[in-house]
């Protein structure tokens, strides 16, 4: 049992984040790192499975020099080999990001690629299911609950009514969600045995990968600042306002 | 100069950011409030490694470097003091003179279980020796081939709990040629007649953090158990000090860290006069001086623990550091609790806690009036 799985940096989601003066995108000068999330609940899930079937985890992580602390650090928690794919990550898309998870997958031939469901700076949440359509695998997002069935996978999916399980055979493309497990900390002895783990760097190049992008980013903009609340004198004044004003009714 | 983290130590400071929030946050008020000592929260700091980590691997340490230890108690700082405190006595005091004044066989014996979160105090204060250690009270005379310990230690971290397994104790053991007093260290585990350990409570600051009285009352161990040789004592002390403000730096520091993010949260959600209090100039400019104060502090040090990283001279730059920062902190914690006004003086929030755990700072491991003579007498006044 083979598991991919990915650790991708993202700015630290308790941080307040400021656009640059022009407009061009977020100031990232004081701005700390760390893995997303979503991600170490996808690599908890990965470790597990791992555990119980004698597997191997590959961590992998798209983006330059500094963000090979964020691969290192799911070999802390217990991965056996990392990978990270050298370019710039501000320079991606969802599908630039979904091409080249798709190339290191042709490249490994796990049984297993496990994704966060988001990234918490972007939460554009399409790389998973690009991955599997350039792959033509089956896929299952959000996973809640992941459970390994001889060649299949059962993956469990919180909706608002209930759950909804679903079984895909394997090799498949799954996310995990936040409810899936609790992340283990990358504690100082896994600190120690990641020392000697081996981390591959690649290029696109290397990877066969087109550096076109679909999405081109125009500027960003601060959210229009939110209107202060108004006291309403009765029950009358609100629902006039939830019907008239809001269009909430 | 580079200013750079390694890669392991930024993962290690992330790891215990996210333990401290997710595992110490929630319980470490009810622990406060009720003035208890956490076996279970100290078992699981434990697990992570937080417990010799600048020990080699072949007594069951981790192998990281000052810098990383100092960072780790930072960051246990700036959410709860009482579990920083835990873990650098563990470290500073517990771990510390065993690890650099132990022998083979001692380090053996005792270092791989206070690696995996077994806990040991380390004894130098009495109740008429504080800043005076010259003071000191407690002897230990040779009896053949034991020696035999008669005294008291005071405000001893980490020594009477469930997972203390001993202490280290400083006695006098007669006069050098001088005249002068002659110190040494004796290994003193629990268990040992005559020797007792007792919880100290009402504390004002550190309440989650285990203080103890310790009693010998003709306690006698083997000679083995001395730690390096006789007259050492005073030289052992001195180091496992130097050592030791390191990291009641590290807890100035993070406390002020933790003091000032939680000050410019509350001040930027609160409005009076239709404004966020962190847009008052009286306030914003608080902010800012903690701001660059913390930066300062952070500086000295982060350079301090470079050179003892190093082998370099560090004892000046430490006393600066633990001065420096302890004070760094007093003024954050003020300022923290003056822009939450009534709300800062309630337990619900966290100002409060800040501004009493931090007085420990500057009294702990030599008062900043003793840090002020040491600076004093290295720069040769």
């Amino acid at each position: 049992m083979k598991i991919l799985v990915t650790a991708k940096r993202v700015t630290d989601p308790d941080a307040k984040i400021r656009l640059k003066s022009d407009l061009s995108g977020i100031e990232t000068e004081g701005l700390e790192f760390k893995v997303n999330p979503f991600c170490e609940n996808a690599i908890e899930a990965a470790l597990q499975i791992a555990e119980e079937h004698d597997g191997e985890v590959v961590v992998v992580s798209i983006g330059p020099n500094e963000a090979e602390q964020y691969v290192r650090t799911g070999l802390a928690m217990g991965g056996h080999r990392g990978i990270r794919v050298d370019y710039e990550d501000e320079n991606l898309d969802s599908d630039l990001t979904a091409r080249i998870f798709a190339a290191v997958f042709e490249k490994e031939k796990p049984d297993l690629f496990l994704f966060g469901k988001q990234a918490v700076d972007g939460d554009s949440g399409q790389v998973t299911q690009l991955v599997a359509e350039y792959l033509g695998l089956p896929q299952a997002s959000f996973g809640s609950k992941i459970e390994l069935d001889g060649d299949k996978a059962n993956i469990t999916q919180e909706h608002d009514g209930g759950l909804q399980t679903t079984s895909v055979e394997l090799p498949a493309i799954v996310s995990a969600d936040l409810r899936l497990n609790e992340p283990r900390f990358a504690s100082l002895p896994g600190i120690m045995k990641a020392r000697r783990k081996k981390i591959d760097v690649m290029s696109i190049d290397d990877l066969g990968v087109e550096p076109s992008m679909k999405v081109k980013t125009v500027a960003y903009e601060h959210p229009p600042a939110r209107q202060a609340g108004v006291l309403v004198s009765s029950v009358e004044e609100l629902m006039d306002k939830l019907v008239n004003e809001a269009k909430a009714l | 100069m580079d200013f750079k983290l390694s890669d392991e130590q930024q993962i290690l400071k992330q790891t215990v950011r996210d333990f401290a929030e997710r595992e110490i946050r929630p319980v470490m008020k009810e622990l406060d409030h009720k003035e208890e000592f956490s076996v279970a929260l100290t078992q699981k700091m434990a697990e992570i490694g937080l417990f010799g980590i600048t020990v080699a691997e072949e007594y069951g340490g981790f192998g990281m470097d000052y810098q990383a230890y100092i960072l780790a108690v930072e960051e246990l700082a700036r959410v709860d003091g009482c579990q920083a405190a835990t873990v650098a006595a563990g470290n500073s005091l517990g771990i510390g003179p065993l690890y650099y004044f132990g022998n083979e066989e001692q380090k053996k014996r005792y270092l791989p279980e206070l690696c995996r979160g077994k806990l040991w105090g380390f004894g130098l204060t009495e109740p008429d020796a504080g800043s005076d250690a010259g003071g000191t009270k407690t002897t230990a005379v040779r009896d053949g081939d034991e020696w035999v310990i008669n005294g008291s230690k005071i405000f001893i971290t980490n020594a009477a709990n469930p997972l203390a397994l001993g202490v280290t104790v400083q006695a006098v053991t007669g006069k050098d040629e001088r005249g002068r007093k002659q110190y040494s260290c004796f290994i003193v585990e629990n268990g040992t007649p005559g020797y007792e350990a007792r919880e100290m409570h009402g504390k004002l600051c550190w309440r989650s953090s285990n203080t103890a009285e310790l009693f010998f009352d003709e306690v006698r161990v083997p000679a083995a158990n001395m730690l390096g040789k006789v007259g050492d004592g005073f030289r052992t002390m001195l180091s496992t000090l130097d050592s030791g403000r390191l990291s009641i730096a590290a807890m100035g520091l993070g406390g002020a860290q933790g003091a000032f993010e939680c000050a410019l949260n509350y001040s930027r959600e609160r409005k009076q006069f239709g404004t966020p209090l962190s847009r008052f100039q009286a306030n914003s400019f608080k902010l800012a001086d903690m701001a660059t104060e913390i930066e300062a502090a952070r500086s000295l040090l982060y350079r301090a623990c470079w050179l003892r990283d190093t082998g370099q001279s560090f004892g000046k730059l430490a006393a600066m550091a633990k001065l420096y920062c302890s004070e760094v902190m007093y003024r954050a914690a003020n300022h923290c609790v003056q822009l939450h006004g009534g709300y800062g003086l309630m337990e619900d929030y966290d100002a409060e806690k800040y501004y009493r755990d931090q007085k420990l700072l500057e009294i702990g491991e030599g008062t900043s009036e003793i840090q002020r003579l040491v600076i004093s007498r290295h720069i040769e006044v």
